[in-house]
């Protein structure tokens, strides 16, 4: 069995004590528990030739959830005692006042796991990380006078939860999590340019780090600042968008990803909500959303309800199949969970959220797609995106494009916004490629104001029409 | 209630004492109590409640010019204890970097006023309910608003932050926010739009009916609506739009991107980089102003700075740090902006609609296209066709493109500023910008 944080060891309440509180706070209502959290986080920067930050986090604190019907009712704080637990649980009665549901125990169980239990910050010396970090910095320095600016960080948590719920079930987990990152701002004949790079997971450092890895992620984002570097204006107006494989799937994430999830489909307010069992993409066009891919950053061997995560399918061969539920709006909507009840921390309650999100392999090639393509682009890597829900209108950047001109791959084009509809996007699909490829592992999707880690995943698709928002017209 | 001073101060002083004892031959220490209070509705029926009480540290340590910094919500001494042993051992291990340090002495905050921003005022949440009510029943009284979402907070916050040269201060602060997101649906389409109005006094918050009733009209005029095809056009900026232009400039002229060279405004102090009438200010000490504060983060006096004068950039944002590094001295803008404006323009609103016999009025704009480097930027947006100062129909799933160091030059203000949030501009006109749309 693994080493847990044992949340009571130096509070005034007992386990069992705790365990009284949340029965007879949960005694009638329809679900919630008690969420206990222990995290440790780390972060080390280099900046401007210097270690300009290193900085380490301890975080610890409980959520306490009640819900009757529709109604959550939420408390939180960071001292874990009789006192503070005793006045969330009158705060959540106060709101509470005439309950009577029926407390759903049921959550099921499973056995398997999906990362390690281990804490990455003390697997490697800081003083190793200070190493790569200046390694990096030279070997980028190396590359030329045109590199002006390096910032590369280390991120790396470790995350231990457990939650509670009536009658004193209880289900935990440790959830490892890093990052490494590279930003290079290259100059020539006065433009700047940047390129970004990163990766990560559910594993050490050396993990991703090991064989001077880390020169392969230099050299990604040097490779893209001077792609930019000799960018041109980017075309304004509608035309064909080709996507490579991989982190482009943020298109995915935005454009029907968020707009699956259930609580804005319970609330009927996602362009969605009526389209179940309809065709919503082209034949060929798979999404699922998976929590169960080893040491992905977006997988959970359970969610912050404690249901075991699984592969949901979204739309099979073009047609919508299942929304994304936690156990509110699963319960109100008369489904069951998908394990995708996530939160930030202890601060938030539970939300539907995304994992990692994958349109699966067709069976097209990209030099198919791009010879087929008259007048359009080409985009390879992206910044971030944005939905808008209700609309169904969402956006994302691109850090690296290209424009199409009959057939060929043409100038690299200046970083632009595209624009598009995310319950039409799909149908205009025409070709899905073979070669589906995760992202890198650095995603992280907001949502109410909070970020939580995900994946994305895709092969290479054709657009036949999308909204390209450069300035040349 | 919040934590009170002494309560703050004590572990200030415990924290700093023990990072000296360790061999920190400098520290500060910032902690921080904030308790909020929220209540949301659903279609007029109440849906959330939540209480969140948050205690917190963060501490930095020095040796000589080595630094580092550990933070925590565990604020049991025995915690502390390992945490700062940590900190310390950290601060060994990095290397030396010559511009850390704290402020100058004589850069400290000296005097700390009142500013009015701490409003005793406790409302419960029946009262909260009672205003929620209210205003749901005003958004929700026209048919087409199919879903509303409204939600009530009051803040209380308290910190102290201190330091090894002496510093220790710190004071309450508190807001009360209401908001209402609505959603509207016709047979084409449906659309959602907000209202929100934040006030460190619950006095002054907006009257209910009103903020519901902004926020129906506001989505249902968003119904049906077209795409247009791409073209060089004027842009005007709502307000709430238009203050996302002025945190763009401020992100710009931070020392920090100065100091690294990755912003487009290096080098520009003393030229001209907006049209000859516009000029911008940094105002901390405006009473109950949501960006208001005595000092930064740092514990450095803050005076109102005019950063943009008849056009020209006079001051970046200096912190401590980057302020050695660039040779300058702290302006105690360590922690960003205050009370950050663009002065009023002196056309009306009216005037605005009508300078051009064509143009598209931006009220929500999507995506992270703003890039300080190169002064691009390119965002989704949604708004307004206006034809002869009128508003024609609305418009959607477009892009608007340009860069900001041309948009700069191409401002017209209106005299409509108002103090709504911490930043804030007038209606904002912008000639020559590319909209993308079919």
């Amino acid at each position: 069995m693994s080493h847990m944080s044992n949340f009571f060891e130096k509070s005034d309440v007992s386990r069992k004590e705790a365990e009284s509180i949340i029965s007879d706070t949960l005694q009638k209502c329809d679900d919630g528990e008690l969420y206990l959290e222990n995290s440790k986080s780390e972060s080390i920067l280099l900046d401007d030739n210097k270690i300009k930050n290193s900085s380490y986090n301890s975080d610890l604190g409980f959520g306490f959830r009640a819900i009757s019907d529709e109604v959550v009712a939420y408390s939180h704080s960071n001292e874990i005692s009789k006192n503070s637990l005793k006045q969330s649980s009158e705060n959540l009665k106060s709101t509470l006042k005439s309950v009577k549901g029926t407390y759903n125990h049921e959550i099921p169980k499973s056995n398997k796991k999906y990362y390690d239990n281990i804490n990455p910050i003390e697997q490697k010396s800081l003083n190793e990380k200070i190493k790569i970090l200046n390694d990096v910095n030279d070997y980028l320095r190396s590359k030329g006078d045109k590199v002006k600016q390096v910032t590369a960080n280390f991120l790396g948590e470790q995350k231990s939860v457990e939650i509670i719920r009536s009658g004193g079930e209880t289900l935990s987990d440790v959830r490892p999590l890093v990052r490494f990152n590279v930003s290079v701002m290259v100059e020539k004949d006065g433009r700047k340019e940047t390129g970004v790079y990163g990766v990560g997971g559910r594993q050490s450092y050396d993990s991703y780090l090991k064989d001077e890895n880390w020169k392969s992620v230099c050299d990604e984002a040097l490779r893209i600042a001077s792609v930019n570097l000799e960018s041109k204006p980017a075309p304004a107006g509608e035309m064909k968008v080709v996507l490579g494989p991989g982190w482009p799937a943020i298109l995915i994430h935005e454009a029907v990803g968020h707009g699956l999830e259930g609580d804005f489909n319970r609330k009927k307010t996602s362009a969605f909500h009526n389209l179940m069992g309809q065709k919503v993409a082209s034949e060929g066009v798979t999404i699922i959303d998976d929590g169960t891919i080893d040491n992905r950053r977006g997988s959970l061997t359970i969610d912050d309800e404690g249901t075991p995560t699984e592969k949901t399918v979204l739309i099979e061969n073009g047609i919508l199949k299942n929304f994304m539920q936690d156990r509110l709006n699963a319960r109100l909507m008369k489904t069951r969970s998908t394990g995708s009840g996530r939160r930030e921390n202890y601060r938030h309650i539970v939300l539907p959220r995304m994992r990692n999100t994958m349109m699966l392999s067709g069976k097209q090639t990209q030099e198919e797609m791009i010879k087929s393509v008259d007048k359009g682009i080409f985009a390879v890597s992206f910044g971030g995106g944005q939905v808008d829900i209700t609309s169904g209108k969402f956006v994302f950047n691109c850090t690296e494009a290209y424009e199409i001109v009959n057939g060929k791959i043409g100038s690299p084009i200046k970083g632009a916004t595209l624009i598009g509809d995310g319950p039409s996007i799909l149908k205009e699909v025409s070709m899905v490629g073979n070669d589906m490829m995760m992202d890198p592992g650095i995603g992280t999707c907001g949502k109410a104001g909070q970020g939580v880690p995900v994946g994305v995943a895709q092969p290479s698709i054709l657009i036949d029409k999308m909204t390209v928002g450069g300035t040349k017209l | 209630m919040v934590k009170d001073q002494e309560f703050l101060e004590k572990k200030a002083s415990y924290c700093l004492s023990l990072a000296k004892k360790l061999g920190a031959t400098d520290s500060s220490i910032i902690v921080k109590n904030s308790i909020s209070e929220t209540v949301n509705f659903r279609n007029k029926k109440l849906d959330e409640s939540n209480r969140s009480d948050d205690l917190g540290l963060s501490i930095t340590t020095y040796i000589g010019k080595k630094k580092s910094s550990i933070s925590s919500s565990n604020l049991l001494n025995d915690n502390l204890n390992i945490l700062i042993e940590k900190c310390i051992e950290t601060t060994k291990n990095t290397p030396e970097d010559e511009f850390n340090s704290l402020p100058d002495r004589d850069l400290f905050a000296k005097e700390v006023k009142d500013l009015n921003l701490y409003d005793e005022t406790h409302i419960e949440n029946n009262q909260k309910i009672d205003y929620l009510k209210k205003l749901e029943a005003a958004a929700s009284s026209d048919k087409k608003i199919v879903n509303t979402e409204s939600s009530f907070t009051q803040n209380k916050s308290n910190f102290v932050l201190a330091n090894s040269e002496g510093f220790c201060d710190g004071y309450k602060t508190s807001s009360f926010t209401a908001s209402s997101v609505t959603v509207a649906k016709d047979e084409k389409s449906m659309e959602r739009d907000y209202e929100y109005s934040s006030k460190c006094f619950l006095k002054d918050l907006d009257d209910a009916d009103e903020l519901g009733n902004l926020a129906a009209n506001q989505t249902i005029r968003k119904l049906s609506p077209k795409k247009i095809g791409s073209e060089k056009i004027a842009i005007i900026f709502d307000k709430r739009i238009a203050k996302g232009v002025l945190s763009t400039f401020a992100s710009a002229i931070s020392s920090s991107a100065i100091s690294r060279g990755t912003s487009f405004l290096k080098d520009k102090v003393n030229q001209k980089i907006f049209s000859d009438k516009i000029n911008v200010f940094d105002k901390p000490d405006m009473l109950k102003g949501l960006g208001s504060r005595n000092f930064d983060s740092e514990g450095v006096k803050t005076d109102t700075l005019k950063l943009v004068d008849q056009g020209i950039l006079k001051h970046y944002l200096i912190d401590t740090y980057n302020g050695k590094k660039l040779n300058l001295k702290s302006n105690g803008r360590c922690g960003g902006t205050s009370n950050l404006y663009f002065e009023n323009g002196n056309i009306s609103f009216k005037d605005l609609l009508n300078s051009n016999s064509k143009s598209l009025y931006i009220t929500e704009t999507i995506g992270h296209g703003s890039n300080i480097v190169t002064g691009d930027y390119s965002v989704g947006a949604t708004g307004f066709l206006i034809e002869k100062g009128e508003f024609k129909y609305p418009i959607n799933e477009i892009t608007i493109a340009g860069n900001f160091k041309d948009m700069f030059q191409n401002i017209t203000l209106a005299n409509d500023l108002e103090f709504k949030y911490a930043t804030n501009s007038p209606t904002m006109l912008i000639e020559g910008m590319v909209v993308a749309g079919k």
